[in-house]
């Protein structure tokens, strides 16, 4: 019988304390080595800790939510083979075979860290954890079996019935099995409401607030909290930038594509020559406002875990191709919970753009220090008036936000006009006009 | 000009068409049906329903000849005979009545019905030439429910003895000698009635079977009892036109040339649907070949106009057009619907008849299907009437006991449709019908017992 301790391990370059988001065991339970047994979070990632013992867990060494030290006591755990030491001391049974291994064998250490290598599993984001959901979904082309009156009330229900898991023979959906999704608690009546049918739902999910969620929500208070915004909302004509980014694409084959993307961080980079108030940080604690020369552009990138913000670094200096395959390299790793902490911080100004979802006007939060946000709104066609009638042009909104301590209206907009002519005439971007 | 105004115009007062309505106004939308000949359509007018009044004439009268002759139930009668002209008017009493009826359906649901010919102006705005005056309605929803006619051939020509189903309905005569090109199913009812009415009958098909779009098994009963009734059946022949005379039809066989000489010669070959003669072109709709393209809510390529029935394309049957006409009110009624029916059972009024409900043996969405039959010689029922030719199959996954088709060949088994129908509808499973209480005696056990020998436990073979 031996109690080992299982020590948070150093989970990154210079990272000295890390958040526990989630245990894996409790108390009792009966572990093996390699069993995970806690995610904790950095600023960087989560990343999940095995366990280097087998036995049972005796002890945890935080609550969820709690910053802890690396090297801290995580997990105690009681060992059913027997050891030469006895209690608490952390640095293990294998310590000193680690130590023998390189060469140091008699130098019984007993504070030193423990000495096998940290195993971080790294988990894929898919298994973060899987929202829940009715049922896997039904293979496509497989027929979904109900009765007509089952098909009915999904269908008042609102609900696909291909999601729905029949229990009753050959997978037939029955109606007890739309009971179960519609959780209609027992013995309570259906309201009806006109020829719809809809079911009462009562309870409430306790969610906590920890990890990576936590710090976004930090750092969004703190920026709505401290910071004045004004927010510039403006059409563009993007359709000579699209005619062009089409033409560059033909000409690309098989490679990969452009997005608008790399052309709003060209425009960016060629605005900021005339603005460069816009690419700074207000450093409001210590009243001064710093200009970069640099252009450092937070991309705002969703994640299964949240938002972060991977920067896409002197975007002045690089091509549209490059800039394009450096956003996409960024995002891919941000979304993996790969990119390391440079990767990760340094923005000077920052990009928020929702695609598809983009919206026709969106009120983006400022990244703190940063002084302006630009938010890249949805694409598309639109009849415009051009004087004497209308013609299809593809249209684009943009809704910039700005630190109204330091950037004046008036300066907000000349900036969003400048923006616009860029983009609309993209030439201009590459003319490298006034220089 | 006079104007009108609704939320829903139905072009077409067919099975389709007028159900469409009557579900609309029961739904409380604002509609009108507009009609160029009758209410009821090529169904009730001259399809499903005068056909069914000549074939039940038909089999009165040949059970009534049986009775002349020497029979095993020892019933003796005289040689009847038939006045066709008071039969024709004993059917057309019948359609008066139904198609009198739906125009007092629509009616009661409060719908307007507006009798003449309908024009397209544009999507929302159709032109109505009633006899008097003409009628512009402005309509926010459009359905063309337009239906069918018979396809005429070329070289065949209707006219004179050439004559569509429409006119074989309205016969004054018995004709002595008939000819009918196409096997299919209406080709089929009205030949075998025909010949039970006493003409002499030859049917031309120019596939290798008759109703080439079923398999062969569950039709061969059917072409047992052609040959029973003296039907003269021409496989693989191709009709080329009447002969000089225009006195026979000219058939190319496998054989060579043949002339059949014939009083009237009834072109089945098919129908094709109503999609010109009414400005439908103007709005420029995708179309499916010569239908009409829909999607899963009947909605064609242009918003606010819909269609049904015959012209969206096969199968051409009354109950698919009415189940279409529902969901297309409902639809326009604000109603979220789909098409999601699995099954639409299939009839054919020939002697035997004929239920085909969901797949066939063979049915290359279900590669491991596996069939049973059970034939109604094993039945009591079957046997008092004298019918015990026939069976009911059932096409079923192994696997999970999932009832994928429903077939019969059988007197009577028309009215098995529903049963079969429902069975697929529900999701039935062998066992779902092999432990329903089927009652005795009745053609319906052989249902119950096709499911039990599916599962390998027939109680009766």
């Amino acid at each position: 019988m031996a109690t080992h301790s299982v020590k948070l391990p150093d989970v990154g370059e210079g990272v000295t304390q890390a958040e526990l988001v989630e245990w894996h065991v409790k108390v009792g339970d009966v572990i093996r080595e390699d069993d995970l047994l806690a995610a904790v979070m950095t600023d960087k990632a989560t990343v999940e800790i095995p366990s280097l013992y087998s036995g049972t867990v005796v002890e945890l060494g935080g609550q969820i939510g709690e910053v802890i030290p690396v090297g801290a006591n995580l997990v105690l755990i009681e060992t059913t083979q027997a050891t030469g030491e006895g209690e608490t001391p952390p640095a293990s049974t294998e310590a000193p075979a680690a130590r023998t291994r390189s060469g140091k064998a008699d130098t019984p250490v007993v504070s030193s860290p423990p000495a096998p290598a940290p195993r971080i599993n790294v988990p894929p984001p898919s298994a973060v954890r899987s929202p829940t959901q009715i049922g896997a979904p039904r293979n496509e082309g497989t027929a979904t079996l109900a009765s007509p009156a089952v098909r009915a009330r999904a269908r008042e229900g609102g609900l696909d019935l291909r999601q729905v898991i029949g229990s009753g023979p050959a997978g037939r959906i029955t109606q007890a099995d739309l009971d179960l999704v519609f959780a209609t608690p027992p013995g309570k009546k259906v309201v009806h409401q006109g020829s719809s049918m809809r079911a009462v739902r009562t309870g409430a999910q306790e969610i906590k607030v920890v990890g990576m969620r936590r710090k976004i929500a930090e750092r969004m208070a703190l920026a709505n909290s401290r910071i004045p915004h004004i927010t510039v909302i403006e059409e563009i004509d993007v359709t000579a930038l699209e005619d062009l980014r089409e033409k560059l694409n033909a000409a690309r084959g098989e490679k990969s594509k452009l997005t608008v993307l790399p052309f709003v961080t060209a425009a960016l980079s060629q605005a900021f020559i005339d603005h460069p108030e816009m690419n700074a940080h207000y450093e409001d604690d210590a009243g001064v406002v710093i200009r970069h020369e640099a252009v450092h552009l937070g991309i705002a990138t969703m994640t299964d875990a949240g938002l972060a913000v991977p920067v896409l670094r002197h975007a002045e200096a690089i091509g549209l191709f490059e800039t394009a395959a450096e956003i996409a390299r960024l995002s891919a790793l941000t979304r993996a919970s790969k990119a390391n902490r440079s990767e990760l911080s340094g923005s000077t100004f920052t990009i928020t753009s929702l695609g598809p979802l983009g919206a026709i006007a969106t009120t983006p939060i400022i990244n703190h220090p940063e002084v302006a946000i630009l938010g890249i709104n949805k694409m598309a066609v639109r009849p415009m008036w051009d004087g004497s009638q209308f013609q299809p042009r593809k249209m684009m909104n943009i809704s910039a936000s700005f630190d109204h301590r330091v950037i004046d209206g008036w300066d907000a907009a000349v900036f969003v006009q400048k923006i616009k002519s860029l983009l609309e005439t993209p030439a201009l971007i590459f003319m490298g006009e006034g220089r | 000009m006079k104007t009108e105004t609704c939320k829903l115009l139905v072009l077409g007062a067919g099975p389709g068409g007028y159900v469409c309505g009557i579900r609309a106004g029961q739904l409380g939308v604002d509609t009108i049906v507009v009609e160029a000949a009758k209410p009821g359509g090529t169904c009730l007018n001259v399809g499903c329903i005068p056909s069914k009044a000549l074939i039940h004439a038909a089999d009165e009268f040949a059970r009534a000849r049986v009775f002349a002759d020497e029979n095993e139930l020892g019933i003796r009668g005289t040689a009847p005979t038939i006045d066709l002209e008071r039969t024709i008017a004993w059917k057309d009493a019948i359609v008066q009545r139904l198609t009198g009826g739906v125009a007092g359906l629509l009616k009661k649901a409060r719908v307007r019905y507006i009798q003449g010919h309908a024009s397209i102006v544009d999507g929302k705005m159709v032109e109505v030439q009633t006899g008097a005056e003409a009628i512009r309605i402005r309509a926010e929803n459009i359905v063309i429910a337009t239906g069918s006619i018979p396809f005429e051939l070329p070289f065949l020509p209707f006219g004179g003895r050439v004559v569509s189903s429409t006119e074989a309905l309205s016969l004054q005569h018995v004709p002595t000698r008939l000819a009918v090109v196409g096997g299919g199913y209406i080709g089929l009812e009205i030949g075998i009635a025909m010949a039970k009415l006493g003409a002499t009958v030859t049917i031309v098909e120019a596939a290798d079977r008759i109703l080439p779009q079923y398999d062969a098994e569950l039709t061969e009963p059917v072409r047992k009892r052609l040959a029973d009734l003296g039907i003269a059946l021409h496989l693989c022949a191709k009709a080329r036109g009447l002969d000089k005379s225009g006195e026979a039809l000219v058939v190319d066989t496998t054989n060579g040339e043949l002339e059949i000489p014939a009083d009237l010669v009834l072109v089945t070959v098919g129908r094709k649907p109503v999609t010109a003669g009414f400005g439908l072109e103007t709005l420029g709709l995708d179309m499916k070949g010569d239908f009409v393209a829909v999607d899963d809510r009947c909605a064609t390529s242009m918003r606010g106009v819909y269609a049904i029935g015959d012209v969206t394309g096969d199968p051409m049957l009354a109950h698919r057009a009415m189940a279409q006409g529902n969901m297309v009110a409902e639809i326009v009624a604000g109603h979220d619907r789909r098409w999601d029916k699995r099954a639409i059972p299939a009839v054919c009024f020939t002697d035997p008849e004929l239920v085909v409900v969901g797949q066939l043996p063979g049915d290359p969405r279900s590669p491991g299907a596996k069939v049973a039959t059970f034939p109604f010689s094993a039945n009591g029922r079957a046997m008092t009437t004298e019918r015990s030719d026939g069976f009911v199959r059932v096409v079923f996954d192994p696997d999970t006991e999932l009832v994928l088709g429903l077939q019969a060949a059988g007197a009577g088994v028309s009215e098995m449709a529903g049963q079969f129908a429902m069975a697929l509808e529900m999701a039935c499973t062998l066992t779902d019908i092999a432990e329903t209480i089927h009652a005795h005696p009745t053609l319906g056990e052989v249902i119950q017992e096709v499911a039990m020998k599916a599962q390998g436990r027939a109680l009766h073979c």
